[in-house]
């Protein structure tokens, strides 16, 4: 079995932010090898596992879709050896000052996001939040040093390091959505030792934060007859409770809206109580905020279901995910695919 | 035969010097509770002193004697405490905190921390930008809104009155350091690197100071049991060398500058220096070279705001290794800095005579 945890510090200690996806597709690649029988990149940059079925062909085939680009920051403008940024991917500019930084220039150099002390700021901030456009990168260097190493374009990563807290639970930068890169990877072992008669294609696809570019492209090219999106939800935590949120570390969430097929939400729901997986229905009246929103509208369109793996303070450096609730993701997408059969299809139908 | 001089006489930075550093960096010492940083002084500085002794509020105060006569006894103090948080309440596995020392707020929200004696690691978690309105992020997060989270685990493994800081680990970027808590690990470090080079003109008495941050209480009463004749603080001052946001201004404000040497203090909100101090640290730097700056004259205190009002008054000044973004998780200062900062205590304190305090105060 992949040690859980060391995968995923390695996966959220990699760089790879939207649009610069290479750094995490070449740990993936790696850790995908054993359990796939091909892996193809995508003309934009997406990692396309291919694990073939024990059916006869033409075989049936099913996708699971995780996004492996990360949120994180780009440098617009660098004055007196100090950088200025602008975002990539969404951030309250609130969480920035003070957070430890990699910026990805000629070298990788650890900086610290900046708030200028108030004299040096516009009057009327009267001690409230500062924008991003005043905030800047310090890494340590001196100006002739920085103009020698970083250019307008480079990316800024978050450095926090991994901390593992009590309970199984993991806090880190980019667990948005390495958590379910590692479920995927997970899923994969499984099927290892599994007859199914489907081809799995796995897929890390890239610039879900900015574009949902890769889960537009990959289905196109690989025209799945069913897909799997795994993502993260809103775990219940300070300041999160309402009916957005889902209880931490107790279970996987079940996404259910406009996005999802009906009869593959059900099919996932029989599957989690079968196996006495908890589990919770996330309710996203409008959409998910997920690869789902292109993946079902790609070519004729695709019936998606979602599954999700509650985590606490997104889209910040000390994203906490409980250790527990990845493992029932991986297991419950393994044990939904290898029940994968000739007359799956057939039972995805709208109600007559 | 000639024996080759064996000694180095001038105190310099190097690898054992900025481990010393480091370990004093990534120690807990909040205000109050100063235990890690103590033990890490005392193991370092027995070796070194003449007499050592913890006294009634936690302070470290050691006697290293001189040889010559009429030796003048000179206090230099640096505080041992940081800046950080208290556990003030404990409800479902999440922790309220309160602030000890001067912390901006907009500093706290996806921050890590370590908890208690035993370095538990949390993190003071963020509402996802999801799930806020344009109007609430115009806001700054409310100190109150926010908790420290150490997992679902945690139990009864922290308790309301422990005490947390920053996580930050301490790490070298080119010519700089990045770390929590320079302030004042700096002025530790040098003053147990200048315990290793004792003029023989002076006694040293060093004082590792407690409860700075929360009102200068440790070196009032060091002062009050040393009684020295003259005293230098040893802190680390802000370096507000930053660009103004609009293009066309200058910072005429900015306190002290990275690479300009240590920070000799005029007059801060707390002290006026006695400018018989100020010309002896002028003199000795121009004597030996040595880069300095005056801080600019303004706000700010250190422990010399204390020492210099105890018993009949005591003449004082500061001395500050110039740091950036002091009180957040991650300050970053030069190691040059810091070297000239020692170097220059190290030569001034050898041109200390028994007369030069003679007479009034004049400035």
């Amino acid at each position: 079995m992949i040690d859980l945890l060391d995968h995923l510090k390695r996966m959220i200690s990699t760089a790879g932010l939207s649009g610069f996806e290479s750094p995490i597709r070449e740990i993936l690649m790696e850790a995908w090898a054993p359990f796939t029988d091909e892996l193809q990149v995508s003309k934009i940059g997406s990692l396309h596992g291919l694990k073939k079925g024990q059916a006869e062909s033409p075989r049936k085939r099913v996708l699971i879709s995780a996004h492996m680009d990360a949120i994180g920051m780009m440098v617009t403008d660098i004055k007196d050896g100090l950088m200025h940024i602008t975002e990539i991917g969404g951030l309250d500019h609130r969480i920035l000052p003070g957070q430890l930084v990699m910026v990805h220039g000629r070298e990788n150099l650890p900086g610290v996001i900046v708030q200028p002390p108030a004299h040096l700021l516009p009057k009327d901030l009267n001690d409230g939040p500062v924008d991003l456009k005043y905030l800047l990168v310090d890494v340590g260097l001196r100006p002739a040093e920085v103009a020698a190493k970083v250019r307008v374009g480079d990316t800024v990563s978050f450095a926090q390091p991994p901390m593992e807290l009590t309970g199984e639970a993991l806090a880190g930068h980019t667990l948005d959505n390495r958590v379910s890169l590692a479920a995927t990877t997970l899923c994969l072992e499984i099927l290892q030792n599994r007859v199914h008669d489907w081809d799995v294609w796995a897929v890390a696809s890239v610039q879900e934060e900015e574009t949902l570019g890769g889960a537009l492209t990959s289905p196109f090219e690989i025209r799945p007859d069913l897909a799997i999106i795994i993502d993260v939800c809103f775990a219940k935590g300070p300041g999160a409770n309402d009916w957005q949120t889902l209880p931490f570390g107790e279970g996987v969430g079940l996404g259910y809206g406009p996005n999802i097929h009906p009869a593959l939400y059900g099919a996932f729901e029989d599957k989690a109580k079968a196996l006495e997986i908890p589990y919770h229905r996330d309710l996203t009246p409008r959409m998910s905020g997920t690869d789902a929103m292109a993946v079902q509208i790609v070519a004729e369109g695709i019936p998606c279901a979602i599954v999700e793996i509650p985590l606490r303070y997104m889209h910040t450096p000390v994203e906490t995910v409980s250790l527990k609730d990845v493992r029932r993701a991986g297991r419950l997408m393994a044990e939904f695919i290898a029940d994968l059969d000739a007359e799956t299809l057939d039972k995805m139908k709208w109600e007559e | 035969m000639m024996t080759k001089n064996k000694e180095i006489t001038v105190p310099e930075i190097g690898q054992d010097q900025l481990e010393l550093l480091e370990k004093l960096c990534n120690a807990t010492a909040v205000s109050g509770d100063e235990g890690e940083v103590r033990q890490i002084v005392l193991e370092a500085i027995k070796p070194l002193v003449d007499e050592v002794k913890v006294d009634a509020l936690g302070n470290v105060l050691a006697t290293k004697r001189g040889h010559g006569e009429n030796r003048v006894r000179v206090m230099l103090a640096a505080h041992m405490d940081e800046i950080g948080f208290m556990i003030v309440d404990d409800k479902d596995n999440l922790f309220q905190f309160e602030r000890v020392g001067g912390i901006d707020e907009r500093q706290l929200p996806g921050k890590a921390v370590l908890v208690g004696s035993e370095h538990l690691p949390g993190v003071i978690g963020a509402k996802p930008i999801h799930l806020t309105t344009t109007k609430e992020r115009k806001s700054k997060v409310e100190l109150s809104s926010m908790r420290i989270d150490l997992g679902p685990g945690i139990g009864d493994k922290v308790k309301p009155g422990d005490r947390a800081t920053f996580a930050t680990r301490f790490k070298l970027l080119g010519p700089s350091i990045r770390a929590k808590a320079l302030d004042d690990r700096f002025g530790v470090a040098t003053l147990i690197e200048l315990l290793k080079y004792p003029p023989d003109n002076v006694d040293l008495l060093a004082a590792f100071t407690v409860q700075e941050e929360v009102g200068l209480r440790g070196a009032r009463v060091a002062a009050y049991h040393i009684d020295p004749d003259m005293a230098i603080a040893i802190d680390s001052t802000p370096a507000y060398d930053l660009p103004h946001w609009e293009e066309d201004f200058g910072n005429d404000h900015y306190n002290t500058k990275l690479d300009a040497g240590p920070a000799i203090y005029v007059m801060d909100r707390a002290t006026i220096a006695d400018r018989r101090l100020v010309t002896l640290l002028e003199e000795a730097a121009q004597e030996k070279g040595i880069p300095y700056q005056l801080r600019q004259p303004g706000g700010g205190g250190t422990d010399a705001g204390a020492i210099h009002k105890v018993r009949s008054g005591i003449p004082s000044i500061s001395v500050s290794v110039p740091g950036r973004y002091a009180h957040t998780a991650a300050s970053i200062a030069r190691v040059s800095d810091w070297e000239n900062t020692l170097k220059l205590l190290h030569a001034a304190l050898i041109k200390v005579t028994p007369d030069f305090l003679k007479g009034e105060r004049r400035g």
